[in-house]
């Protein structure tokens, strides 16, 4: 069984920010909206998780967004059409649990706004109504949101310094399109940690369900090593098998946060080695 | 009667304190001399009751004989015709629990060295080259197996019926080949290459090793039967999934289940700098439990580089669970054994980073259900304990993900496999199932044996299909007739 994982196109969203799609045949057949893979570069190199940005199982293609962050990200940035993955494994976790009506806002951040893509499709799919929010820190760092129009009924992009679109947060422009009645009745958040948690205050406060990608450290992403845990509820929950979605109201985000950073030290090195000491 | 020495020929070690720091195998092995010095201990007895003992019936009287006279290589060769992967039965097994609890010499004298003769003899072949290993068969059937998990149980299955005629595809979740043998045990108490060698030797038989395919996520066992075409599955995807303690702190920074801290450093090798996978380096390690897992543990933790290295389990010496051998290296590598103690709670600092445990000490009660004698809280015992690395090896559970994805696969209440003891048959036709997935976690020889018979099962099932089939064309009559 062939499990080559090929590049087959590349764009540079930003300076950091590449989307690649990948012809892999095998993990495109059951691939379905809210799922991760588990890459790896080099022989030597990590396994990582990457959120899968869009599947079609037609042309055996999954797309991917890896925003460079360290090392690894590094290694995968620097990949060309034509190249191979040394290892891309998936689809894995659950299947994101979507609604079937209703009216649904999703929120991206960074490499997050591609990973609520196929949800966005999914869910129109379904007859929901659907709603995005795109943030950044300013516009040259807004991606996709051409795509995510697409399949949404409105995209909302934010930027921090107002470059584009609403000034300030994603909860901002969120709580004033609630204000001004939108009528959610469900809230997707994927993006890094400090907006997600920024996404669970408001919406509790709001009483919007809303649930929240969480992206803790993971080494196999089968359930094996119990790394990714998170606590959720009260209750240890393992993110690469019984997530990576939860519901926000319920996530301890200190610990998931503190938990991010337990080899801060040597990824640092790592980047530094990898020449992204800016 | 002939003069037995009452003690086993000693196997030569490195000097303790010198791989306390380093990766290198810890056991040196056997040479001839030695090797023929242990084999004349064996009585050749008339019933070898130590072949009772090895779940795969290992012709041990005979092996041993071989080398006794100095016939390595026939010793080899008989060796191969019950156990498919014997350099790392010989470094692995319990044998105290296994054969040589069985062997006569065993009430008042050591038994046979059985596991380091195998060992002796697997490694001589290795190092003479494989000379009349089998060439690859010919495939010449055509019913496809698929075989899902790559440790031991899955790599036996492949290699029986590869050897039968069949193709045979083996489905592996992660990114290396055979299991807890790879992820899961340690370089210095089995290299690597060793497993290495055995899978190469598997693909010149012509099986097929497909790795990063999850079964019951990239692929489910339904759609290997009809999709797929395949015409059997075996599935032997271990009992890898960690227990936790579930109590306050477990998730704080430096608290590792055994099979995140054993992956990190061995499948990723975290100790090597030349690899990207980070590991937290521990000053004062505490690993709880007492079984091969915790062992393993916390003579890694020692060699990143622990000042101090905790065994804490909440029962005596006598219940601990890890091999003989692998315990009494622990201890003359410095490892300190904190018996009767059991963690309560685990207690961070202001980052979130563990900095110990407080744990309360405990005295034997009653036995419980599995026989050992309960564990009872001291009261007022408890005390505090300093550690920046836990390890929680308490055992793993079956991985629910194939059950889960599989229709009309039984489960029983711990989430193991159902399956028939002499066969691996599972509630669904085709679908075969052993070794750990179906006993919970046990060991590798067993998980063999397993794949052993399973691979009989198959073989005979796939033949009564074949035949069923024919009968149906025949009475089906000409195709042409029936148009
Ligand atoms: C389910 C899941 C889906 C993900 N999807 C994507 C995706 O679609 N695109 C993408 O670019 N990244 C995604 N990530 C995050 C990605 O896995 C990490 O960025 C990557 O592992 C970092 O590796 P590195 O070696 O490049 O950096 P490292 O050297 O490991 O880390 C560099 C910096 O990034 C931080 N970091 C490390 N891991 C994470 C993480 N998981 N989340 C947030 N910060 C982290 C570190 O604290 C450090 O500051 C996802 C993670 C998970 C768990
Ligand atoms: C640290 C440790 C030390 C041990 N030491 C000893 C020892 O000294 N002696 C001894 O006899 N026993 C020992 N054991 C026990 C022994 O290793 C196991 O009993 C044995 O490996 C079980 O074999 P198995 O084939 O059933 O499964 P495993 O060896 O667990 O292999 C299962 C394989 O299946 C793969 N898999 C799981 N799910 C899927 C899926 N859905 N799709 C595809 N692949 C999948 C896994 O990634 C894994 O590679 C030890 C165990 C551990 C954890
Ligand atoms: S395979 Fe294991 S149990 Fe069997 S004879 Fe060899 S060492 Fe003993
Ligand atoms: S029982 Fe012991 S002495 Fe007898 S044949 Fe077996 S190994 Fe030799
Ligand atoms: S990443 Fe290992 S259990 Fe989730």
């Amino acid at each position: 069984m062939d499990t080559t994982a090929r590049i087959i196109d590349k764009r540079d969203l930003t300076d950091i920010t590449k989307l690649f799609v990948v012809h892999a045949p095998l993990v495109a057949r059951n691939a379905a909206p809210g799922q991760f893979v588990i890459l790896r570069v080099t022989e030597t190199g990590e396994r990582i998780p990457i959120s899968i940005t869009d599947f079609s199982r037609a042309a055996g293609t999954i797309t991917i967004v890896i925003q460079e962050v360290g090392r690894t990200t590094a290694l995968v940035g620097a990949l060309g059409v034509g190249e191979v993955f040394l290892d891309f494994a998936g689809p894995l976790g659950l299947a994101a649990p979507l609604p079937s009506q209703g009216h649904a806002v999703l929120i991206g951040g960074g490499f997050g706004t591609g990973a609520v893509f196929p949800l966005a499709r999914e869910l129109r799919s379904r007859g929901v109504r659907v709603s995005s929010i795109v943030g950044a820190r300013t516009r040259d760092l807004v991606i996709l949101a051409d795509l995510l129009a697409t399949e949404s009924d409105e995209v909302h992009v934010c930027t921090n310094d107002g470059s584009l679109g609403y000034r300030g947060f994603v909860t901002g422009r969120l709580e004033e399109l609630m204000d001004a009645g939108a009528g959610f009745t469900h809230c997707f958040a994927v993006g890094p940690m400090p907006m997600m948690r920024a996404v669970a205050t408001t919406t509790r406060r709001r009483g919007l369900p809303a649930m929240v990608s969480l992206d803790p450290l993971m080494v196999d992403g089968t359930g094996m090593c119990g790394g990714c845990r998170v606590t959720v509820g009260g209750k240890s929950f393992f993110a690469c098998v019984d997530g990576p979605f939860f519901d926000a109201h319920q996530v301890d985000f200190d610990e998931a946060d503190a938990r991010l950073m337990t080899y801060k030290e040597q990824e640092t090195l790592a980047g530094e080695l990898a020449g992204l000491g800016r | 009667m002939p003069i037995v020495y009452p003690h086993k020929t000693a196997m030569p070690c490195r000097d303790p304190q010198e791989r306390r720091r380093n990766w290198d195998e810890v056991a040196e092995g056997y040479t001839a001399e030695r090797a023929i010095a242990e084999a004349h201990r064996c009585l050749n007895c008339q019933d070898p009751v130590c072949e009772q003992g090895c779940p795969v019936n290992v012709p041990i009287r005979e092996f041993v004989r071989r080398v006794a006279l100095g016939d390595f290589e026939g010793a080899a060769r008989t060796i191969r015709r019950r156990n498919l992967l014997p350099a790392i039965c010989g470094r692995v097994c319990p044998v105290e629990h296994q054969c040589e609890s069985r062997c006569v010499l065993a009430p008042h004298q050591d038994p046979v060295g059985i596991g380091r003769l195998e060992r002796f003899v697997a490694d001589w072949e290795r190092q003479h080259g494989n000379g009349e290993q089998t060439a690859a068969p010919e495939v010449w059937r055509d019913q496809k197996i698929a075989i899902v998990g790559s440790g031991p149980a899955g790599l036996t299955v492949a290699s029986d019926l590869a050897q039968l005629g069949y193709p045979v595809t083996i489905f592996e979740a992660l990114h290396a080949f055979g299991g807890v043998l790879r992820y899961g045990i340690p370089q210095y108490r089995l290299p690597k290459e060793i497993v290495d060698e055995d899978v190469e030797h598997l693909k010149t038989l012509g099986v097929e090793f497909v790795r990063d395919v999850i079964i019951g996520k990239t692929v489910t066992i339904d759609q290997l039967v009809d999709e797929f075409g395949y015409s059997a599955v075996f599935v032997g995807t271990g009992a890898g999934s960690p227990i936790f303690m579930n109590i306050p702190g477990e998730n704080l920074k430096g608290i590792y289940s055994a099979n995140e801290f054993l992956t990190r450093v061995n499948l990723m090798r975290a100790y090597s700098p030349a690899y990207d996978t980070p590991v937290r380096s521990p000053r004062r390690a505490a690993v709880i439990g007492a079984g091969d897992t915790a062992m393993d543990a916390v003579r890694c933790s020692i060699r990143l580089g622990a000042e101090e290295a905790h065994i804490v389990y909440r029962r005596s010496e006598q219940e601990k669970g890890a091999r003989a051998e692998d315990y009494e290296r622990a201890r003359d590598e410095g490892v300190i054994f904190d018996w009767l103690t059991l963690p309560q709670r685990f207690l961070g600092d202001e980052n979130g980073w563990v900095r110990g445990l407080e744990c309360i000490r405990t005295e034997l009660g009653e036995p419980d259900e599995s026989g050992r004698r309960r564990p009872v809280p001291v009261p007022g015992s408890e005390f505090t304990m300093a550690a920046d690395v836990v390890v929680i090896a308490l055992g793993t559970n079956p991985n629910p993900l194939v059950p889960q994805t599989t229709y009309g696969l039984d489960v029983d209440g711990h989430g193991c496999i159902v399956a028939d003891p002499q066969t691996g048959a599972t509630s669904r036709a085709g679908v075969y199932a052993g070794g750990d997935i179906v006993t919970g976690g046990a060991t590798v020889i067993l998980a063999m044996g397993a794949g052993r018979e399973a691979a009989t099962a198959i073989h005979e099932y796939l033949q009564q299909r074949a035949d069923q089939e024919a009968e149906q064309v025949l009475d089906a009559g000409s195709p042409l007739l029936n148009g």
